[in-house]
């Protein structure tokens, strides 16, 4: 069953060129690679403020004075920044599922008595299955997807975190000695002095984390989610007349120059969204930035 | 409110159902790069050899499949881990991977290798020999001595090809074939390699009930010929 989006490309071996790419670029398998940019925004969307988050709460732990805490998010920082992002992407993710699916195993399967290994084999029983064996396919996309988001949460919440600890600690000493002289207790200090100041510092980490953020999404390929490189990949790939409607050679390159042109003007984007970001938070800062702002307004 | 109630209702529903069947739904791993085998087509489904054979097996063993696709490296990891059920994915039943996984029954002959390169006086013996990784094709070229260059998926090999970084690609010749057919650059060697056991499906060790149900699905496809008709339109190999 095909329905072209135009009448005409029930036949495209008789078309124009102009038509011909018209129909080429809207069959079912091109929307495939539309969803994909969708998917890979979504995640952005999603993603960044999950790892900001989790950054945000790691670099309190670290710089907690309670010592397991301290020590529990120094840890996190340092082992999710020393593991390789493929490494991690390609077991952390694996043993994620099997660890829920055994929760969920021992829960509502008390008395299945075969082991859950089972050589290389992971079973559980089918009730235990996350999502269930029966799930709809995009229930079963959506679970990958929420895997998706919490393994770059994690990835670059420790990365986040660094990069606020740095931040929470390069805001000048006199300002919380300050609130402390003015009676503040700490956790006011912590809230009303050094989370309000300290995001000027912490900025231009963000932003080159947010950059890297972009570029890995390819990763998601890891994950069982088809991402734009892997529609580029399969799009452009040689298309024999047997297997198609629109063979064509090889144009990986155009459809890997078109993601480039992506992520370039992606990347331009959010540099201008971060420059603006930053004008606004050094206005009445103690910082070189602060100091021009207030000498060109003079 | 109403909304919460249905809710509740369908996941009853459906953990009922995960009961009453070890496998109601039975989700079918290919990767959707290796036509005839099996391939993405325009609508964006899986289609090919495979596609028609699993379908119909499905029917016969009367069960409710599936289609998923996941990439060639990481698909027999995702097997065992019980992301789907099966791999339907042109892989051939090799000792190696039987240490992991069980196969059905074979439902191709093994199906002859080929060279594709851009002239017919290639070295094959000591040039550089391009194949896709993890298949019997990569192994055979690393246990003869020629350099072997490796590719995540197919459509690689063929381009490495094209652009001189490799001699040759070897591969099944139903893959090459219409490659071949359409490339007047490119010439398929009339030398071929028989490697590997044939084709069959991969599944859980553990899973012996649905290795057997499909073992007999195959074996009454075979009896009656449908299997062979299927082979030749899609012009698979050597009938049974």
């Amino acid at each position: 069953m095909r329905c072209p989006i135009f009448s005409f490309c029930a036949d495209p071996d008789t078309l124009g060129q102009l038509q011909w790419f018209l129909c080429y670029f809207t069959t079912a398998k091109h929307a495939g690679l539309y969803i994909a940019v969708g998917t890979v925004l979504l995640l952005l969307a999603v993603t960044a403020p999950v790892a900001l988050a989790f950054g945000f709460a790691g670099a309190v732990a670290a710089r907690s004075s309670f010592l397991p805490v301290t020590l529990f998010g120094r840890g996190y920082i340092a082992i999710v920044r020393g593991v390789p992002d493929i490494a991690f992407f390609l077991f952390f993710i694996i043993a994620l599922d099997q660890f829920l699916e055994w929760i969920r195993h021992n829960i509502k399967c008390p008395d299945w008595t075969d082991p859950i290994r089972q050589g290389n084999d992971f079973v559980v029983c089918q009730a235990a299955k996350l999502p269930l064996g029966t799930a709809p396919q995009w229930v079963h996309e959506s679970y990958g997807f929420a895997l998706a988001v919490f393994t770059f949460s994690i990835v670059f919440g420790a990365f986040a975190a660094n990069v606020l600890f740095g931040a929470m600690q390069a805001v000048p000493h006199a300002q919380t000695e300050t609130a402390a002289a003015y009676g503040m207790t700490q956790r006011q200090t912590f809230w009303r002095i050094v989370v309000p100041q300290m995001w000027v510092y912490a900025l231009p980490g963000l932003g080159n984390l947010w950059m890297v953020l972009i570029k890995a999404t390819p990763l998601l390929f890891l994950l069982g989610i088809e991402d734009i490189v892997y529609w580029a990949r399969e799009l452009g790939g040689i298309k024999t007349a047997r297997f198609t409607d629109y063979p064509h050679g090889d144009w990986r390159m155009w459809y890997f120059l078109a993601l480039l042109v992506f992520y370039l003007a992606f990347t331009k984007v959010s540099e201008v969204f971060l420059d603006r970001v930053m004008k606004r938070l050094t206005h009445g800062q103690a910082t070189a930035g602060g100091e021009a702002q207030r000498k060109g307004l003079a | 409110m109403k909304n919460l109630v249905l809710t509740t209702a369908a996941i009853a529903l459906s953990a009922g159902m995960a009961f009453a069947g070890s496998h109601s739904v039975v989700r079918m791993g290919t990767e959707g790069a290796y036509p005839p085998y099996n391939y993405i087509d325009d609508n964006g489904e899986v289609a090919g050899f495979e596609r028609e054979l699993g379908d119909e097996l499905c029917a016969r063993a009367e069960l409710t499949c599936e289609w998923v696709t996941n990439d060639w490296d990481s698909i027999i990891p995702n097997l065992v881990s019980g992301n789907y059920d099966t791999i339907i994915a042109g892989m051939s039943i090799t000792d190696e991977r039987k240490e992991k996984i069980d196969f059905t029954t074979n439902y191709t002959q093994p199906d002859p290798s080929a060279y594709l390169a851009m002239s017919a006086d290639v070295d094959v013996a000591n040039g550089v020999i391009a194949a896709q990784a993890s298949t019997i094709q990569a192994s055979y070229i690393a246990e003869m001595g020629a350099t072997l260059l490796e590719f995540a998926t197919p459509e690689e090999t063929i381009a490495a090809v094209r652009n001189g970084e490799a001699d040759a690609v070897l591969a099944d010749a139903a893959y090459l074939g219409p490659i071949a057919a359409e490339s007047a650059d490119m010439v398929m060697l009339e030398q071929t390699v028989l490697i590997g056991g044939g084709v069959g499906m991969g599944i859980r060790k553990s899973d012996t009930e649905l290795r057997d149900k499909f073992t007999a699905a195959i074996e009454s496809m075979k009896a009656d010929g449908s299997l062979n008709a299927l082979i030749a339109k899609y012009e698979i190999g050597e009938p049974f």
